[in-house]
């Protein structure tokens, strides 16, 4: 047997808890007629903000000695400036009497805090969070030589080798990168597109050397004064400089 | 504990089959129980060098698939009382050397004999992979040309990463470098690179230098291996290679061009 055959089953309805954000119009004096006036300058300011608003009003704040407020005209007031009241919040019986009179909900007292709302007139743009941290990345420490074949990548950071690089191995890095033995191989910095990458090398004897895409061959480099001696390189708009340490 | 030692280079016709039979041979000649095993499956070569071709029956494949125990394929050399040859099948490729088959075999052998020489084929691919991969030593066989070093560069990489010890995190197999057909003469003229130059690109230990030599020819077309013929340079220089392999300091010698003497200029003899 199938669901469909016990529609008396099927359920109708579900319970759920939820918490909403809710405006409470918490009265500190038995004064309908400031309640009026102050409303209306209230109002005023935002008439968006009070438009349809529903509100619990909480009359557990009234000092004793001012006496119960009329409820029923209390209810009127509000209405009269858009607020829907949806319940009453109070400890005093008399108020709890007259709010089934009306058939409002009665809702005890509150021991939470609650926070002044004053309305805005325009919505505030939420601030747009500050971009997160960039996580640090350690930089990758190669000691051992790298072969013709082998490749390094420093993924999102610097590169150093304390080795030779041999013809024929690929360093790449997101960041900078420094050879400290004789550099025979390929070096890319900053692979990712970073143009403030270097590379930094105490022999250059290089297949290639990049940065940020931006290369030079072996051939070039073999040309240029500092082939064979410690340079540093790095990028001005298209040209990789080389410039010896 | 046995050694396993693997002779590997990348480059084809190096000479690391001549220098396998040579070591091992070398090994034995010291008192020490030695097997050389050869990885050149489908190119099996060590058998002739060794000059027991003719009397292989069994191979290093047979006992890999269980065909034949290690005690019927090992050949035992007519000259050394110690020194075993485990030959390679000629009749089929790298393809039926498994991972676990060799390792089997190399830890049976590693309980019976001190050294294991591994004969690798040329290349980077699986039989020379399975040849290097459990070893505990490795000699690179390089010759003075930028091809050859590269190519042992590029072996000496893949010694680091992708051997058993490597997978193990153990420590790295100990390397070392065999220059062979080294012509100082060609050196001086600048036609071929010198010792520094290959040790400072692949910046690892020197075991020997093996200078260009008719000797290895003719001992490899004899089957006999070379280090037995200790008149030519070529026998010299593994013998000091052996030495040093066992932990010996010897100077390097056959670096320098050989002054002709008298009556070899006036001949243009040559040894």
């Amino acid at each position: 047997m199938s669901q469909t055959d016990l529609p008396d089953q099927d359920p109708v309805f579900q319970l759920k808890g939820s918490m909403l954000a809710i405006t409470v119009l918490e009265l500190v004096h038995n004064d309908l007629t400031r309640l009026d006036e102050q409303l209306t300058v209230k109002v005023a300011q935002a008439p968006k903000f009070f438009h349809n608003t529903p509100v619990v009003l909480a009359l557990d704040k009234l000092p004793a000695h001012e006496g119960a407020p009329d409820l029923a005209d209390l209810i009127n007031v509000c209405k009269r400036h858009g607020l829907r009241p949806l319940a009453i919040r109070t400890s005093r019986t008399a108020d709890s009497l007259a709010a089934e009179a009306l058939e409002l909900p009665v809702l005890p007292p509150s021991g939470a805090r609650e926070r002044i709302l004053e309305p805005v007139a325009s919505i505030k743009k939420e601030k747009p969070e500050p971009p997160p941290e960039p996580a640090y990345r350690p930089t990758k420490v190669i000691t051992v030589p790298i072969r013709s074949g082998q490749q390094v990548y420093a993924q999102g950071g610097d590169l150093i080798v304390l080795a030779p690089v041999s013809a024929g191995a690929e360093l790449l890095a997101d960041g900078n990168i420094h050879v400290y033995g004789p550099m025979r191989g390929r070096a890319l910095a900053g692979i990712k597109g970073d143009t403030n990458t270097r590379i930094f090398c105490r022999q250059l004897v290089a297949e290639l050397v990049s940065v940020a895409g931006h290369y030079k061959v072996s051939e070039d480099l073999r040309r240029d004064p500092s082939w064979g001696q410690p340079v540093h390189i790095s990028l001005t708009g298209d040209l990789l400089n080389i410039t010896r340490l | 504990m046995a050694k396993v030692l693997v002779v590997t280079s990348g480059k084809g016709g190096v000479g690391k089959t001549t220098t396998s039979a040579a070591l091992g041979t070398g090994l034995a000649l010291r008192g020490h129980k030695t097997v050389i095993v050869d990885f050149d499956v489908g190119l099996r070569n060590l058998d002739l060098i060794m000059g027991c071709e003719r009397r292989v029956v069994y191979d290093f494949v047979n006992v890999i698939n269980g065909e034949a125990t290690l005690t019927q394929a090992l050949i035992k050399d007519k000259r050394l009382e110690n020194l075993y040859v485990l030959a390679a099948s000629q009749t089929r490729d790298k393809d039926a050397l498994t991972q676990e088959g060799v390792g089997k075999v190399i830890d049976e052998l590693a309980q019976t004999f001190e050294y294991v020489v591994c004969d690798s084929p040329a290349g980077i691919e699986k039989g020379a992979h399975l040849a290097m991969y459990f070893a505990d030593e490795a000699i690179v066989v390089t010759n003075p040309e930028v091809s050859s070093v590269r190519d042992s560069d590029r072996m000496l990489g893949l010694l680091a990463s992708k051997s058993r010890r490597a997978e193990q995190g153990k420590d790295p197999i100990k390397e070392r470098l065999l220059l062979t057909r080294y012509n100082p003469e060609r050196v001086t003229k600048g036609e071929m690179l010198g010792v520094e130059d290959v040790e400072e690109i692949l910046a690892i230990n020197l075991l020997g230098v093996i200078p260009e030599s008719q000797a290895v020819l003719k001992a490899s077309n004899q089957g006999v291996p070379v280090i037995l013929d200790d008149q030519s340079d070529a026998g010299q220089a593994y013998s000091d290679a052996v030495d040093r392999l066992l932990g010996k300091e010897m100077p390097h010698r056959f670096l320098d061009v050989q002054k002709k003497g008298f009556l070899q200029r006036l001949f243009g003899g040559r040894e």
